[in-house]
């Protein structure tokens, strides 16, 4: 996978210590596992539930549990890993609160990324009377796998009304930092969510 | 078509007592096994398999003798195939008990020069392992590549990483549980009491009387083969087609269904041992490494140094993918190193001895990830 395409991977990496625990959620091939464990010698699973993904993550030397995460994280004892990573699956999830339960539940951390609803393109295409294609949402409103879209705002709406603290917040465009109005402007947020 | 080709079984003799887990003492012991494959100069490239309940040590190619005699894992093993036999040596062997030429109620009992029959002691999963032990020590297998096994072969494959951690690199569970559910034991005990109260089993001496209890033990083999299969897949190969065609209003075979059952019982009570049967089903209602450690499995899997690779198949109710998960849960508590894999394949329990494309090219990527 070309990381450009995914610049949450390096920012993941760069909160995770050596050593760490890191759980990730909807894992696919095991890349980001991977990136963590050899470039920050962090330990850990991936969850995955699609068939042709677990192979690939087998293939990748991981170790992964196939799981669909709709069931939540049952079988994962309270605060056993630092990192519950769930890179820009959120908006895909049906039971979205659920999960970031779970994660702060599992995990001392929790990392998430998610495409911005509130981009500048997508407000675009909306006052143009469409439904936002992009980069970051890729699909058509028929066939998206994407049920749950929000904005940043939103997000930190959300965080706040679950006593949820937002440690820090990286938000990007095309691969790139964006250091200002970050609801505007990003097309991909990334959290560091804790308990509150 | 088989892809080791031709095969030989072996036999080792050891000649040190076994003291099994009931107290009981194996005075001297025979294994028969077969090996597929070379092993390298490091002694680091063998894969033991483990068989399960009516399996024995001819788990690849075929007889010389007997071309149609392929073995029971032969999809799995061989030159390419998952168990790769150009990279890894792989041992099958006929466990303690068992009747293809390993000790067992058919051989002689030293004591009185008969068969042992119903004498011969109880074995255990933990028994199998230490007998195992005795044959990587002939061999020359300070530590397995793997052990791997389905079924009753994976609770050994799972054992083996709890009694003798520092022999496995990698134990890989399929279709396994942790332990029997009662539901599990009473399968056990109907498919036992087939046999017992059968007319021929006489106390389970029956050798010395010319004659096997052949009605229990296909009794036994019909109830076993319900359970491996699916509901589903029983419903696609046989539903409710009738033999003939209509009904004949009698207790002949009138459904299909009936039909493959007995074919099934008659084929296996043709070739198989009531005893050894006995003995393999008490073994799998004793397996629990868990009874040690007032029930925590976490803590008696503490001691594995193997990575863990567990199977489980979506329409398996004998050992249910929710059992699986118990083995997979265990080793994450301790932070283990495990992998699980829920195959989604239509043949029930038996599902473990399918050519499944993702089943195997799943072992295949995890074994080959296997460092030599």
């Amino acid at each position: 996978m070309n990381t450009r395409d995914r610049p949450d991977f390096q920012v993941i990496a760069s909160w995770v210590q050596p050593g760490e625990r890191v759980l990730d959620l909807g894992c696919g091939d095991g890349e980001l596992l991977r990136l963590l464990i050899e470039a920050r010698g962090a330990r850990g699973y991936g969850i995955e539930i699609d068939d042709a993904n677990v192979l690939a993550a087998v293939k990748n030397g991981m170790n992964v549990i196939q799981s669909d995460l709709e069931a939540g994280l049952s079988g994962f004892e309270d605060a056993s890993f630092d990192h519950v990573v769930l890179s820009q699956t959120l908006q895909a999830m049906r039971h979205t609160e659920a999960i970031v339960f779970e994660m702060l539940r599992v995990g001392r951390e929790a990392v998430v990324s998610f495409p911005n609803f509130g981009y500048w393109k997508h407000r675009m295409d909306i006052l143009k009377g469409h439904m936002p294609v992009s980069e970051r949402l890729p699909y058509q409103w028929y066939d998206t796998p994407n049920i749950h879209l929000c904005t940043i705002a939103d997000f930190d709406d959300f965080c706040a009304r679950r006593a949820i603290v937002v440690k820090e917040r990286r938000v990007f465009d095309e691969g790139r930092l964006i250091t200002e109005e970050h609801n505007f402007l990003g097309s991909l947020a990334v959290y560091r969510i804790t308990r509150g | 078509m088989s892809g080791v080709g031709l095969v030989a079984a072996q036999r080792a003799h050891f000649a040190a007592p076994l003291a099994l887990r009931s107290g009981a003492v194996v005075p001297a012991f025979d294994l028969v096994y077969e090996t597929y494959g070379r092993l390298n100069a490091a002694r680091s490239n063998a894969i033991l398999v483990c068989h399960a309940l009516s399996g024995n040590h001819h788990v690849a190619g075929h007889y010389a003798d007997d071309a149609h005699n392929l073995g029971w894992w032969d999809n799995i093993v061989g030159p390419g195939r998952p168990l790769d036999t150009e990279r890894f040596f792989v041992v099958g062997v006929n466990n303690l008990g068992g009747f293809h030429g390993s000790t067992g109620p058919v051989s002689p009992n030293p004591a009185t020069g008969k068969p042992w029959g119903a004498d011969f002691p109880l074995v255990t999963v933990d028994d199998w392992v230490q007998a195992q032990a005795r044959l990587a020590d002939l061999l020359g297998i300070d530590s397995w590549a793997a052990v791997i096994g389905g079924s009753l072969g994976g609770m050994q494959a799972l054992q083996w990483a709890i009694n003798l951690p520092e022999r496995v690199r990698h134990s890989l569970v399929i279709a396994a549980a942790p332990k029997l559910t009662a539901q599990n034991i009473a399968f056990n005990d109907v498919a036992r009491q087939a046999i017992i109260t059968d007319p021929d089993f006489h106390g389970g001496h029956y050798y010395e009387h010319g004659v096997r209890p052949l009605r229990g033990l296909r009794l036994a083999r019909m109830l076993g083969h319900i359970t491996y299969l699916s509901d589903d897949q029983m419903a696609e190969k046989f539903g409710r087609v009738l033999k003939s065609g209509a009904f004949t209003f009698g207790y002949d075979v009138e459904f299909e269904i009936e039909s493959y059952l007995r074919y099934q019982g008659d084929k296996f009570a043709g070739v198989f041992d009531a005893n050894t049967y006995l003995l393999m089903t008490k073994a799998l209602d004793y397996f629990d490494p868990a009874h040690h450690f007032a029930g925590d499995l976490a803590a008696a899997l503490a001691p594995a140094r193997a990575k863990f690779l567990i199977v489980s198949f979506t329409t398996d109710w004998r050992f249910a993918p929710a059992r699986s998960r118990e083995i997979v849960n265990a080793l994450l508590k301790n932070k283990q190193e495990v992998s699980y894999a829920e195959i989604d394949c239509n043949f029930g329990h038996d599902s473990f001895l399918m050519d499944d494309a993702q089943y195997h090219a799943l072992v295949r990527a995890y074994l080959e990830r296997v460092v030599l």
